[in-house]
């Protein structure tokens, strides 16, 4: 891989570093320690549960109870939002049984508590003259809110139902039951927004098929942990469980099986489940390289190999020099910007292999008459722009793994980069922005990389914007994303072996830069796992210890 | 990595079994004959000493008939006549005994036979009846018309060691008991037979003892639903017992005990800052007499409601500097000239132990270090060797065994360390009699254990976790030394996998791949 090109820092003053990193390999095993881990002690945070944590938060003593049997989630008077906001009922029928949902709580609730300890309603009201409710969330979305709870009513208020999403997940996280069984929640002021808009989780459907059940699961818990992006990582090499309407041969001859498919309905289900959660469905097709499963279900889509004159019978990435290549490109591409929403596509671009590219004379005649010279990275270049093109011209933008940009690939100035590869990633950001583009950071939560102890500590830690560069280009860091990758992930492990350490990427991306108290987050996060599973995600344990409520299901 | 990701889970051969039987003959003339689930009966054959009533293999009967019916959409029905079918497997077993526990000594050999004229298991003892009755259901296989088939095959097979365990930590996180039932399916589909229960740890009290109820009810997380009461215990053990499996209970002693110390009073050590207690407690307090009559009271109940010969003491681990700081340990200390050596002192309580445990008529296990600092035990007491970092597991395999004990192995085999990759492979590799020994000492390693410690782990967690990475381990305590190629074992547990997948237990893929009946059980 060649180095990056080097911006003399005229905008920004900052050194310039190093060439890019290699490719991406597990982490160095830690060195083992037998039945030694040191016992951190669970304590009290004075945040209780919240996870992730507001920008600011007052809590006050006072306590206030909620009957299930009274307590009410309205529309609060001068909302734009009203019960035509469907968006909104499915959101408040669902915290109710978040926070009641789980108790035999039935006929209690008759007597009347003494006045002025009761609270009896959440109002949402919406400021903005338009609610949004009936769009997509897209990168833009305004997900800050403000929320009061005081006696006897709760107010939250938000411009946009993003943000009315997020504050009703905090209020329900605010809600505790005492050793009676009564709900209980403090008096707080809560004033709360992002700090990073793009908040990231990758699953793979390639390496393992999921059944849909998985990944509606996982969007249940990205909201629990206020992500707003589902990058979906569709096809890959080993399969393509994407069902195509324009190319139904694809995943029907390069799924797993006729079983492990996505149809058009599945998608449509995932897209709206994450609407209706505030969660944007970014997919992601993979190309020129981890293509080999497209190859099945279209002919003469990838390389060739040769082996010396003849060839191999193998193939590798896609065919850049055949015009067949581009128009099936521009019809596959124009299917999938018109089945799913947003306003970004992930093209991938990452780790192409040369190797079947310069056996096959074809290909290299090709480079001759372009003048490519022996510059493969060049003819992934060519074959990159044109993809480009074809997305641009179905009006979307664009996101591609960081080797597009390493590789100098012409990409439209507002592309975001995704930086991934493990070392040296906080070289590869000051690169990245200096040029002006905007990056999205991957690199340091692959939690698929595995390892004995609590990692999520690890996670915790990274501060994405500890990287050289001026104002302005930090500010071009939108956010990160959480990895799953599929190798070894399939169903039966994806849940706890994401939950809940990708938490520790959420509460990162989400709450300010200076919360990074270890101690603190642990007192927090085991209580937000304890919750999760109260909700029915199988989030795996920190340490030793317990839930009161322990996983269901089995 | 990259060698294997190019294995194809489709090569697998039909009737792959796992773990691997010590001699399997297929007709290479392709006999088989079809079998139609519904229809097929297991049965005892007429030369066979047990018969219907016996309990275990009754039961057994119905489990793998019900496998094989949920084995798949029922095939078509079949028009070609002139396909021979099977219609029963018939069951012998020699030895009259149905109603016992499996022990150290229980046979396990089992023949099998199968051919379109007559399917035949023959054993020694129930428990062989067991493990060909699994191997059994691993050799049909189904074509892609959905056809169950059934190869003509023999199988001539035995387990390589005695002792084939997975130990489970109820301590760290509470495993509900339908979890440990689970585990326990999956063991007997693995072969393991032996259930080592570390039941009770520092951080909680799960066992509920009716001598002293005051242990669990404040020492475990929660004293109601957290907990394993006689009955829940005694489900565990004759669940483990209809599958052949051995539950051996560990109630570990002087150290990890600190959650037993809010319901004994007077049991734990307390630890001094200066002069003056610190408030904190250390291990068992070894110089009272109460300690003793305490553990004489407690072992005699555990002696009844463990019915295995063995009990597994712990022993592992002990602590110091709590000891030491104790004005009366140290007084002690001198009044029995043991200086300033505490190993000694942990081997005085240790001998104690010993000699109450014995006068149940019992034997016992422990950790090594129990081996390592000297304590006078008995001949036939089995050391579990653990110990990753205390220079290599091999020496103290050749230390252990040139001293004349039976070792168990342990130290290659934690799962609950977990890492990046098929690390399944670490696993499988080890060779449990490599070390420099004679022929006398190899036959003291009577087995070994896979480990599954409670750190990290839960019910969300533990299925995946340990399966199939603990397979790996069952192969290798089964069977025979010749089998270790991890190509072939890859093919054959990827399809193991997808086999116990399809019998509801959630294991985690090995690699990338599918199977045709996806995990779904949410």
């Amino acid at each position: 891989m060649e180095p990056a090109r080097l911006f003399l820092g005229f905008l920004c003053a900052s050194a310039a570093l190093a060439a890019s990193s290699l490719h991406q390999r597990p982490p160095q095993p830690e060195p083992l320690l037998l039945q030694e881990e040191e016992e951190p002690e669970l304590g009290e945070s004075p945040s209780g549960s919240l996870w992730p944590l507001p920008r600011s938060l007052r809590i006050l003593p006072s306590q206030l109870r909620l009957a299930p049997a009274r307590f009410q989630l309205v529309h609060g008077p001068g909302s734009t939002a009203g019960p035509s906001c469907a968006l909104l009922q499915d959101a408040f029928r669902r915290y109710y049984e978040h926070i009641f949902g789980y108790s035999k709580w039935q006929n209690r609730g008759q007597r009347r508590l003494p006045a002025g300890t009761e609270l009896l309603q959440l109002q949402v009201i919406i400021g903005s003259k338009d609610s949004e409710c009936d769009n997509y969330p897209n990168i833009t979305s305004d997900e800050a809110y403000q929320l009061s709870v005081t006696e006897p009513v709760a107010v939250l208020k938000a411009e946009k139902v993003w943000g009315a999403l997020r504050g009703l997940e905090t209020f329900s996280q605010l809600v505790y039951e005492d050793d009676y069984g009564s709900f209980l929640i403090n008096e707080s002021e809560i004033t709360d927004y992002p700090r990073f808009a793009h908040r990231g989780i990758l699953l793979d459907t390639s390496r393992h098929f999921l059944p849909l059940k998985s990944i509606l699961t996982n969007l249940d818990a990205m909201a629990f942990n206020k992500f707003n992006v589902l990058h979906w990582h569709i096809v890959d090499d080993h399969s393509f469980p994407y069902q195509s309407v324009t190319f139904p041969e694809l995943s029907g001859k390069g799924s797993y099986t006729y079983d492990h498919i996505y149809t058009p309905t599945d998608v449509r289900l995932v897209i709206d489940y994450a609407r209706l959660r505030g969660i944007r469905v970014i997919p992601e097709f993979d190309s020129p390289g981890h293509t080999q499963s497209w190859g099945k279900g279209k002919k003469d889509l990838l390389t060739p190999c040769f082996n010396g004159e003849h060839q191999s019978g193998s193939y590798g990435p896609v065919n850049p020099i055949l015009n067949t290549t581009y128009n099936f490109m521009t019809d596959l591409f124009k299917e999938i910007s018109g089945v799913f929403p947003d306003a970004y596509i992930h093209l991938g671009g990452d780790e192409v292999d040369f190797t079947c590219w310069k056996s096959n004379p074809d290909v290299t005649e090709f480079m001759k008459q372009q003048g490519f010279g022996i510059d493969y990275a060049k003819l992934e270049s060519y074959y990159i722009q044109k993809i480009l093109d074809i997305v641009s011209s179905a009006n979307k933008g664009y996101i591609v793994w960081q080797e597009v940009f390493d590789k100098g690939a012409k990409i439209k100035s507002d592309t975001i980069v995704e930086v991934w590869i493990g070392n040296l990633y906080t070289a590869e950001l000051s690169r990245v922005t200096r040029a002006g583009f905007t990056a999205i950071l991957a690199a340091p939560w692959y939690l698929d990389y595995i390892s004995y102890g609590q990692d999520w500590k690890k996670y915790y830690s990274v501060e994405p914007l500890n990287f050289i560069g001026c104002e302005k280009q930090k500010k071009l860091v939108i956010g990160g994303e959480a990895c799953l990758w599929g190798e070894f992930v399939d169903a039966t492990n994806l849940t706890p072996r994401l939950w809940p350490r990708a938490s520790a990427v959420g509460e990162r991306l989400w709450s300010s830069e200076n919360v990074t108290n270890i101690r603190d987050a642990y007192n927090r996060l085991v209580k937000h796992r304890c919750r999760m599973l109260r909700r029915g995600i199988a989030a795996e344990p920190l340490f030793v210890g317990y839930c009161d409520h322990e996983a269901r299901g089995l | 990595m990259a060698a294997l990701a190019l294995l194809l889970v489709g090569l697998v051969p039909a009737g792959a079994v796992w773990p691997q039987p010590q001699l399997v003959r297929e007709s290479l003339g392709g006999g088989r004959c079809r079998l139609s689930p519904d229809r097929f009966r297991f049965g005892y054959a007429r030369s066979s000493a047990v018969g219907p009533g016996c309990a275990v293999l009754d039961q057994a009967f119905l489990r793998y008939w019900r496998l094989l019916r949920d084995a798949g959409p029922r095939a078509p029905e079949d028009t070609r006549p002139w396909k021979p079918l099977c219609t029963e497997l018939l069951v012998s077993v020699a030895t009259p005994h149905c109603d016992g526990f499996p022990d150290m000594d229980s046979v396990e050999s089992y023949k099998l036979s199968t051919s379109e004229d007559l399917s035949l298991l023959s054993s020694e003892s129930v428990w062989g009846a067991l493990r060909g009755l699994e191997t059994f259901s691993q050799l049909v296989w189904r074509d892609e018309d959905g056809t169950f088939y059934l190869n003509k095959t023999d199988i001539v097979d035995f387990p390589r060691f005695a002792h084939r365990g997975l130990l489970l930590d109820t301590s760290r996180h509470y495993l509900p008991v339908r979890a440990i039932l689970e585990t326990l399916d999956v063991m007997a589909y693995n072969k393991f037979n032996v259930f080592h229960w570390h039941i009770v740890d520092d951080p909680s009290f799960p066992y509920e003892s009716a001598a002293f109820p005051e242990l669990s009810q404040k020492g475990a997380y929660n004293p109601v639903t957290h907990v394993y009461t006689l009955n829940d215990v005694k489900l565990v053990i004759e669940y483990a017992r209809l599958r052949g499996i051995r539950v051996i209970s560990e109630f570990d002693t002087p150290g990890h005990t600190l959650s037993w110390g809010p319901g004994a009073p007077g049991l734990l050590t307390p630890c001094y800052a200066g002069s003056i207690p610190s408030g904190a407690h250390g291990p068992v307090n070894p110089i009272l007499n109460t300690t003793y009559q305490f553990m004489t009271e407690l072992f005699r109940e555990i002696s009844t409601v463990f019915p295995d010969f063995y009990l597994h003491l712990g022993g592992d681990e002990v602590d110091f500097s709590c000891w030491r700081s104790n004005p009366e340990i140290q007084a002690f200390m001198q009044r029995m000239g043991f200086g300033q050596d505490y190993a000694k002192l942990e081997s005085f309580y240790i001998q104690r132990l010993l000699d109450i445990i014995s006068s149940y008529g019992k034997g016992y296990v422990v950790w090594q270090e129990v081996f390592d600092n000297g304590v006078k035990v008995k001949p036939d007491t089995i050391i579990h060797v653990w110990r990753e970092n205390a220079g290599p597991y091999q020496q103290e395999v050749a230390r252990v065994t040139e001293a004349g004990y039976r070792a168990l192995l342990s130290a290659p085999w934690y799962l609950n360390r977990i890492s990046y990759g098929q690390d399944w492979q670490t696993a499988y590799q080890v060779e449990p009699l490599e070390f420099e020994g004679s022929p006398e000492q190899k036959e003291l390693v009577i087995g070994g254990e896979a480990c599954m410690w409670g750190e990290y782990v839960d019910v969300t967690n533990l299925t995946p976790r340990l399966w199939p990475r603990a397979g790996a381990i069952a192969e290798r305590l089964w069977s025979n030394k010749t089998v270790r190629g991890l190509q072939d074992a890859y093919i054959r547990l990827a399809d193991f996998r997808c086999t116990l997948l399809r019998r509801g237990i959630q294991a985690q893929p090995l690699f990338t791949g599918y199977c045709d009946s996806e995990y779904s059980g949410f």
